[in-house]
């Protein structure tokens, strides 16, 4: 026996060339939709998981633009404003209040960074209270500070193989002059503390004259506080402001969507041309077909058999096809990554590209779903094609 | 080998297309019968109506008027039509074509072309038909090969076998040597008589050689659409 699959697949390969290209336009829209569904799904995890390793849901700052600063502080930016250090025992005054992490930020250009130098961010911090908050931060090398004055830096993962340095090495802070011993190297964590330099508030503060000075404090609430309530006593407080994560988080993904329809719109272009393919590969298919077709109706087959028959033809195509861009999507997700964070005004750490097995599975239902819906014209036009006008060859009367 | 009862009747079956504001008259009352297990073969020079007959009588067209019965079923008759789907079945479980042009699928084997028919339709006892076709029309040491690396011959061969696997009663051959040369052609109808003769298949057979057409059991000629006996003296 020989099935119809079998002689749905012998067809297709008749014109080796045709097929492969529009198995090749099904495969590059498959890819662009599975990166982009895969950008949507990993852009929120990865912004959320940055957010989640802050370990603390708000932020007081001195007044400015909220978001710029949120961002800053976010990508460890500079040209920060400065908040008295006392604020930090009125912050813990309040009920619903768990911690509090103070924190000065700074910038140095460092002329060794790039092409043409570049800025290179400290954070000062208490090793104490910091790691208290942030539980999830774990060593790769050594530990944190041994006094809070000392001249000790821990650094993230990836400052410390940018910068190649070890624990027990020295490095020099450019533009102060000031060398640091290297006490620490953290795990990598996938968010923007693989690429920060800590070093103890106090030192931070004395180097950069800012001697009771800090730039922002993370607020760990209490478990079940009312974060309104909350940030509506901070902001009582003169000229500082209060930054809820979530708001920046909202932000963040209400700016990232606008983009994100935009690919989308990208997408949907791609795959509707992907399906015009399909239907002129199967049509044109068809017609060249016409005589074969008619005689199939005359050694036995139905209507049914050649809609079948060539809707199998249009399945085999978007089957491969769509296998083809999950997998060039998979291998591929590194390069997409690399691709869209380089358009993106600000990207969190860690993969912006996540594709898991549901999402795989989502892709290929929707191409098989549109492949099936291309066959439908060409499969009942072969249908329709009667055995007398295909012995006459009477194509398309 | 003739055996008793009707297989085919006409009544007045007529054809007529039209051309622009031309009526052509292709096939012109004719009225005929054949019985089961004959060989027929219809002359006629090009555009008589031969090929139009055949493919009223094969079911593929449908008449202006008149009417056509298989056996005692009618096809075309005075009270009622078969619709398309209802051809298409009559078609699969009655009839096996061959053609001038074989049809045959350039990407599947001999053997995959003769068993595709059993894709769509399969009467009973048909598992071993292929085989044994393939043994009966000595094509089964070819039976891997596409048909682009035979024949025409050989081509003709497969499209007989694959019209015959399913078993039909009447065998439809419209021009089966059209293609081929003397040689060949003498070899299909031998193919074609020795079916008619070992299994009772009923054939039918337009040809514009009169030399091959001698080989059937009646001889009719069709000319400006009107079909008529040759009778021929006694052998």
């Amino acid at each position: 026996m020989i099935t119809k699959f079998q002689v749905a697949y012998r067809n297709l390969l008749r014109k080796k060339m045709r097929t492969m290209l529009t198995i090749i336009g099904i495969a590059l829209s498959a890819w662009v939709l599975v990166s982009l569904l895969g950008f949507n799904r990993g852009y929120e995890i990865s912004l959320n998981k940055d957010i989640d390793n802050m370990g603390f849901q708000l932020m007081v700052m001195a007044k400015g633009c909220p978001y710029e600063a949120a961002t800053l502080m976010l990508k460890g930016g500079t040209g920060l404003r400065y908040i008295k250090r006392d604020v930090v025992d009125e912050v813990m005054r309040e009920p619903e209040v768990e911690q509090t992490t103070p924190f000065l930020m700074a910038a140095v250009f460092d002329p060794n960074k790039g092409e043409s130098g570049g800025i290179a961010g400290y954070f000062g911090v208490e090793p104490k209270s910091f790691s208290a908050m942030k539980r999830s931060l774990k060593f790769r090398q050594g530990k944190w500070f041994t006094d809070e004055n000392a001249y000790e830096t821990v650094m993230g993962y990836e400052a410390a193989e940018l910068e190649q340095r070890e624990v027990g090495d020295m490095i020099l802070m450019p533009e102060k002059n000031v060398q640091f011993k290297v006490v620490g190297i953290l795990d990598r964590t996938g968010t923007q503390d693989d690429g920060t330099i800590f070093i103890p508030l106090k030192t931070a503060q004395k180097i950069f004259n800012q001697p009771d000075e800090i730039t922002t404090i993370g607020i760990k609430l209490k478990s079940g506080a009312d974060s309104a309530r909350l940030e509506e006593k901070l902001y009582k407080l003169p000229d500082v402001q209060v930054v809820s994560l979530t708001q920046v988080k909202d932000t963040i993904m209400s700016l990232i969507s606008t983009a994100k329809v935009m690919v989308l719109s990208i997408a949907l272009i791609a795959i509707l041309i992907a399906m015009v393919g399909v239907i002129n590969t199967i049509l044109a298919s068809v017609w060249e077909r016409f005589q074969e077709i008619g005689i199939l109706k005359t050694i036995g087959a139905m209507p049914w058999d050649i809609f079948q028959l060539i809707w199998t033809e249009t399945l085999i195509l978007c089957t491969v096809g769509g296998i083809l861009g999950v997998i060039l999507a998979l291998v591929l997700a590194r390069v997409t990554d690399i691709l869209i964070r380089s358009v993106l005004p600000y990207a969190p750490g860690g993969g912006l590209v996540v594709i898991d097995w549901k999402l795989v599975l989502v892709t290929l239902a929707a191409i098989l779903g549109i492949g099936l819906l291309s066959g439908v014209y060409p499969a009942w036009k072969a249908g329709r094609i009667r055995p007398l006008e295909a012995i006459r060859g009477e194509v398309g009367r | 080998m003739k055996q008793n009862g009707i297989m085919i009747e006409t009544k007045d079956l007529t054809k007529v297309y039209t051309r622009g504001n031309e009526e052509i008259t292709s096939v012109n009352s004719v009225s005929f019968r054949i019985d089961k297990g004959d060989f027929v073969s219809i002359i006629g020079p090009s555009g008589s109506g031969k090929t139009t007959l055949i493919n009223l009588l094969g079911c593929l067209d449908n008449p202006t008027s008149g009417e056509l019965y298989l056996g005692s079923r009618a096809i075309f008759g005075k009270a009622r039509r078969l619709s398309e789907r209802e051809l298409t079945k009559v078609r699969r479980e009655t009839f096996g074509y061959i053609f001038q042009n074989f049809y045959l699928i350039p990407t599947l084997t001999v053997r995959e072309n003769v068993l595709l028919p059993l894709t769509f339709y399969r009467k009973p006892d048909t598992e071993h038909e292929a085989d044994k076709l393939l043994q009966i029309l000595g094509m089964d040491h070819r039976q891997d090969h596409l048909p682009g690396q035979i024949s025409g011959g050989e081509m003709q061969r497969v499209a007989i076998a694959r019209a015959m696997v399913n078993k039909p009663e009447i065998l439809l051959a419209d021009e089966p040597t059209g293609n081929l040369d003397t040689k060949r052609s003498a070899e299909i109808v031998e193919v074609l008589q020795g079916l008619n003769k070992s299994t009772g298949l009923t054939v039918i057979m337009v040809t514009h050689n009169p030399g091959l057409a001698r080989n059937a059991n009646r001889m009719f000629e069709m000319r400006d659409g009107r079909l008529s006996l040759i009778e021929r003296p006694q052998e």
